[in-house]
């Protein structure tokens, strides 16, 4: 058992939810998965925090924090929007900015 | 774990991990794989907790308080609310519309995941760890404690952060506002004047019949009865369907007045000479 | 050239010589129609003032015994290693030109007075002569070869202006366009001549090319000699650029005599004189002036003999008396006195035969087919002396200022004592019988047989105006060639230029050739006397005539081969590149376009508009920078 382990899961779960920013159609899921990879990314901010023995990791990972409240604040308000418009929460219906 | 780490990593944590780590792995899978979107957040709480468990366990405590409280508790809220408001059973159809998204997206993944986690575990092997006991111990021991240590930096070297943080949450919220209002044109409301000018216009200038008016029937999908028999169209919801519901059964006695229905009922001076009550026998 | 003296006393003020006519330009040009009524008194008195103050300074330069003066101005151009100081050098050589050009131009200004009289472009025709003498002062003036070319474009654009003087006659206006565009021919070389100085000297002042210009190489030097020749060539008509000499006769006559026959086109002799150390360090570009000079003075002579047009066979006589004086140049030191003795009288009386047939014109409203005079002698008494005179003195007739002159040249020509000598000079012989033959039939259609005039005709002598300056012309046809060579001979006044004149060897004692061109000469004149004068001379040119006087007509079909070989060619150029620019270039432009269009809208598919799409492609970039930072780490 060592720090390693801490940071390699966060990898896997960065990926996790990378893969299902991919895979899911639903915007609000599509958003769980970045919540998730937002997550991942505060584990190994404080991890390495705890590695190196200062505490600025932890407020970064605060920071990561408060910025997802209000990404997700911003980011279902517009998905709210787009849904009044479309009657759809699928991000692939939201396809017109193209060729 | 070098010999030389400051803190070593005891038994209890590795359990810990050992049982909270495959536990987020699987709220995260789960996430991803479920078709329904409400289970997708509730597997998504599973991880959250679980992390918040993790950051409690390596000296973050408060972060770990905020995690669970902050993340699983209103941000997650938040997520449902919205889930509700669009329709809970908008779930994702199994058939991927992008030809080899899904293989490419599990391909590159899982790449991803080999290349990061190899280079992490290459890299951070041999990752000392210092511990946050010697900062968060504090002179008064370890009274002054996780809470502090943050407070400290957060209100000193990262200040500038903080008040754009602050910022950033105001602009948030009025943004949110903003997307959510309802666009109108300027000048496009009526006022009571206008409004009661074109009812009067219509062929119907009398209020529209309240819900229930009529009911005969506890579901506000069920039509009322107007007094030829017929179905009040304008007696329910807009959007919602006129449906045929079981009608209550329409009280024939005094001995019935114990319920709303049948005080209604009550009220009718001759069950055969209303028509609605022709009606709901006929319904019946 | 070894030495000169810093300017002092008058020769300080040389530069007035070129600012007093440039001022007069100045005035009358930018003056307007207020200058109207005085304007040609204005630009005749500044030449005159120029003349004298000539004089002076010659008359100053004799006194220090023609050792050059260097009069520095201001500096040109000063730009890195570039450094042209604008100067003049008034020596022996300038000091020569300098009293032909305002001596020969102050009678001409003189003479246009009354020929211009009644024209109501006179004053712009003033401010044009005013500024070629000031451009042509220039030329003789600079000390350096970028001066000599700034002179050079500037009697370029005078001519070119004074050509299409009467810019409202088609003909004149192609005629000076034409001899616009033959003269850049003529100046490119000149410019290239004038660049390799720059690359390879360093320098263009005279001092400075020709102290150092033994230390090039010498495929070089013969390449500025031959570059330098075909600035000549340009200007002063030789072969292969002589076809517009002759058409720029359509220019008012006094433009005919000062720049196109006694001043202008002189300046390539001046040319290859000035440059003579340059010339005397290779052989090869020397031998190519004497040929050039050969042929030109037989092609002129020939087609001059075959024209009607008096001022056309006088333009002909002119390419002719040049390829004289080009022969004389080329022949190296020997010849460059005698060339440039031959162009000075020359200057004279072909100045005076021009003004001579401008008064001819005069009386004869402006007609110029000779063919429609005749018996002209008695008419107008002072022109025909005076004209009798100028061509007295072109053919050569004994103690005249071309027998002088003349002789001197041929002579030159037999002293290389080879077979290119001999073959030289026989054709200098040859051409001074075949001017003598063309001279006495233009004297023979013009002033004596049958009137041929066409209705209404009544001829009158010019005014005094027009005939004082043709008198003195005369005078100098009379006197100029014993000046020159006998009295005060020119060679001892060119010394400090050309170095001491030798004691030629003679191969033909100069008696002997003096007798075989006079016979010569009187053949031809007797040839035509033959042909012109004891006949009846037909009012139209005889349309039956052998292919030789059909060639002449022609000029030798100078234009038509300048034509088939240059201007259709050019024109099949032109027509080639501007395909090779419509296909060619604009293809390649507008294909890599077209192609950027199509590859863009293709690529533009890409955006297909579905965020997990971008996405993906954003993890695959991620999976390759950790792929490498793994790699880089790892290996």
């Amino acid at each position: 058992m060592s720090l390693s382990h801490y940071l390699v899961l966060a990898a896997i779960l960065f990926t996790i939810g990378a893969v299902g920013v991919l895979v899911r159609r639903n915007a609000i899921v599509v958003f769980m998965c970045v919540e998730l990879m937002l997550n991942a990314v505060n584990l190994t901010l404080i991890t390495f925090a705890r590695s190196t023995g200062t505490v600025d990791g932890q407020i970064i990972a605060l920071f990561v924090m408060v910025v997802a409240a209000a990404e997700v604040v911003v980011g279902l308000a517009i998905i709210m929007s787009i849904y009044r418009t479309r009657r759809s929460a699928s991000i692939d219906d939201a396809n017109l900015l193209k060729y | 774990m070098t010999p030389d780490a400051a803190v070593v990593i005891g038994t209890g944590e590795a359990v810990v991990f050992w049982i909270l780590g495959p536990l987020a792995l699987a709220g995260a899978l789960g996430m991803v794989l479920s078709r329904n979107a409400v289970h997708s957040a509730l597997w998504l709480v599973l991880t959250m907790l679980s992390l918040g468990v993790f950051y409690v366990v390596q000296s973050a405590p408060f972060l770990g308080a905020v995690q669970i409280i902050v993340y699983t508790g209103a941000i997650m809220i938040l997520f449902l609310f919205v889930l509700m408001l669009v329709g809970r059973d908008s779930s994702d159809s199994v058939v991927e519309t992008l030809r080899g998204q899904r293989v490419a997206a599990t391909l590159l993944g899982i790449g991803f995941a080999a290349l990061v986690g190899a280079g992490i575990a290459r890299a951070t092997q041999d990752l000392p760890v210092v511990g946050l006991e010697g900062v968060q111990a504090g002179p008064g021991g370890p009274a002054a404690g996780n809470v502090e240590a943050i407070a400290a930096l957060l209100y000193t070297r990262y200040l500038l952060a903080f008040e754009v943080t602050g910022a950033l949450l105001i602009v948030a919220a009025v943004g949110a506002l903003v997307f959510t209002q309802a666009e109108r044109a300027p000048g496009s409301r009526k006022g009571q004047k206008e409004l009661s000018r074109a009812r009067f216009l219509t062929d119907r200038p009398q209020t529209l019949p309240g819900p229930g008016v009529y009911a005969r029937a506890t579901s506000v999908a069920a039509p009322g009865m107007l007094p030829d028999g017929s179905i009040a169209q304008d007696s329910t919801a807009t959007g919602i369907e006129p449906q045929r519901v079981d009608q209550a059964p329409r009280g024939t006695g005094r001995h019935q007045l114990g319920s709303p229905d049948a005080a209604l009922g009550s009220l009718d001076p001759t069950l055969s000479d209303t028509p609605g009550g022709r009606a709901g026998e006929e319904h019946r | 050239m070894s030495e000169t003296l810093p300017a002092d006393g008058l020769l300080g003020w040389s530069w007035l010589l070129i600012a007093l006519p440039l001022a007069g330009a100045a005035v009358l040009l930018l003056g307007g129609r207020r200058t109207d009524r005085w304007g040609h008194l204005l630009g005749t008195a500044t030449v005159g003032a120029a003349f004298l103050l000539a004089l002076l300074c010659t008359v100053q330069l004799a006194g220090q015994d023609g050792t050059p003066a260097d009069v520095e101005l201001f500096t040109f151009i000063a730009t890195g290693e570039l450094d042209v100081t604008a100067g003049l050098l008034f020596d022996p050589l300038s000091a020569v030109f300098v009293l032909l050009i305002t001596g020969v131009g102050s009678l001409i200004h003189v003479y246009s007075i009354g020929y211009m009289a009644h024209d109501p472009g006179r004053r712009r025709f003033f401010a044009y002569l005013n500024l070629f003498v000031a451009a042509m002062l220039l030329l003789v003036l600079g000390n350096s070869f970028v001066a000599l070319y700034v002179g050079w474009e500037g009697v370029g654009l005078a001519s070119y202006l004074l050509i299409a003087f009467w810019y409202t006659r088609p003909g004149a206006a192609t005629a000076a366009k034409k001899a616009f565009i033959m003269n850049r021919v003529g100046d490119v070389g000149l410019a290239l001549a004038i660049f390799i100085m720059f690359a390879q000297l360093g320098t263009t002042s005279y001092a400075g090319v020709f102290g150092s210009v033994g230390t090039l190489a010498g495929g070089t030097i013969t390449a500025i000699g031959l570059l330098l020749l075909l600035g000549a060539c340009g200007k002063s008509g030789q072969f292969p650029l002589q076809a517009w000499l002759p058409d720029a006769m359509e220019g008012p006559t006094p433009v005919s005599a000062l720049i196109h026959a006694a001043t202008m086109v002189t300046a390539g002799v001046y040319l290859i004189a000035r440059s003579a150390p340059i010339y005397d360090l290779t052989p090869t570009a020397r031998a190519v002036v004497l040929a050039v000079g050969a042929l030109t003075l037989l092609i002129g002579a020939i087609a001059g003999c075959a024209y009607d047009d008096i001022k056309k066979v006088l333009a002909y006589s002119t390419v002719s008396q040049i390829g004289y004086m080009f022969l004389a140049v080329g022949l190296g030191p020997a010849g460059y006195v005698a060339g440039l003795a031959h162009l000075l009288t020359h200057g004279f009386f072909k100045a005076g035969l021009f003004l001579g047939a401008g008064s001819v014109m005069h009386a004869m409203d402006d007609q110029v087919d000779m063919r429609r005079f005749g018996g002209l002698w008695n008419k107008l008494p002072v022109t025909f002396a005076t004209f009798g005179l100028g061509y007295l003195a072109l053919i050569g007739f004994p103690f005249l200022s071309g027998y002088y002159t003349k002789d001197a040249i041929i002579e030159a020509a037999f002293d290389r004592a080879d077979v290119w000598g001999w073959l030289l000079g026989g054709v200098a012989i040859l051409g001074a019988g075949l001017t003598a033959f063309y001279m006495t039939r233009l004297m023979l259609m013009t002033f004596f047989g049958r009137r041929r005039w066409t209705e209404g005709q009544h001829p009158h002598e010019a005014p005094a105006v027009m005939t004082v300056p043709m008198i003195l012309l005369a005078l100098g046809s009379i006197g100029a060639g014993f000046v020159l060579v006998v009295a005060t001979p020119l060679a001892d006044w060119l010394e400090p230029v050309f170095g001491p004149p030798e004691e030629a060897a003679h191969a033909i004692p100069p008696v002997v050739v003096a007798a075989i061109v006079t016979g010569v000469a009187a053949i031809g004149v007797l040839a035509a006397w033959l042909f012109v004068g004891r006949r009846e001379v037909p009012v139209t040119a005889p349309v039956r005539v052998s292919p030789v006087t059909r060639a002449a007509r022609h000029a030798l079909y100078a234009d038509a081969v300048n034509e088939s070989l240059f201007m259709r060619p050019g024109q099949w150029l032109t027509r080639a590149l501007v395909w090779v620019d419509n296909r060619g270039v604009d293809g390649a432009v507008n294909g890599l376009a077209a192609g950027l269009g199509g590859s863009s809208s293709r690529l533009g598919r890409a955006q297909t508009g579905f965020v997990r799409t971008y996405a993906l492609g954003m993890l695959g970039g991620a999976v390759v920078v950790a792929g490498a930072l793994l790699a880089v780490t790892a290996g």
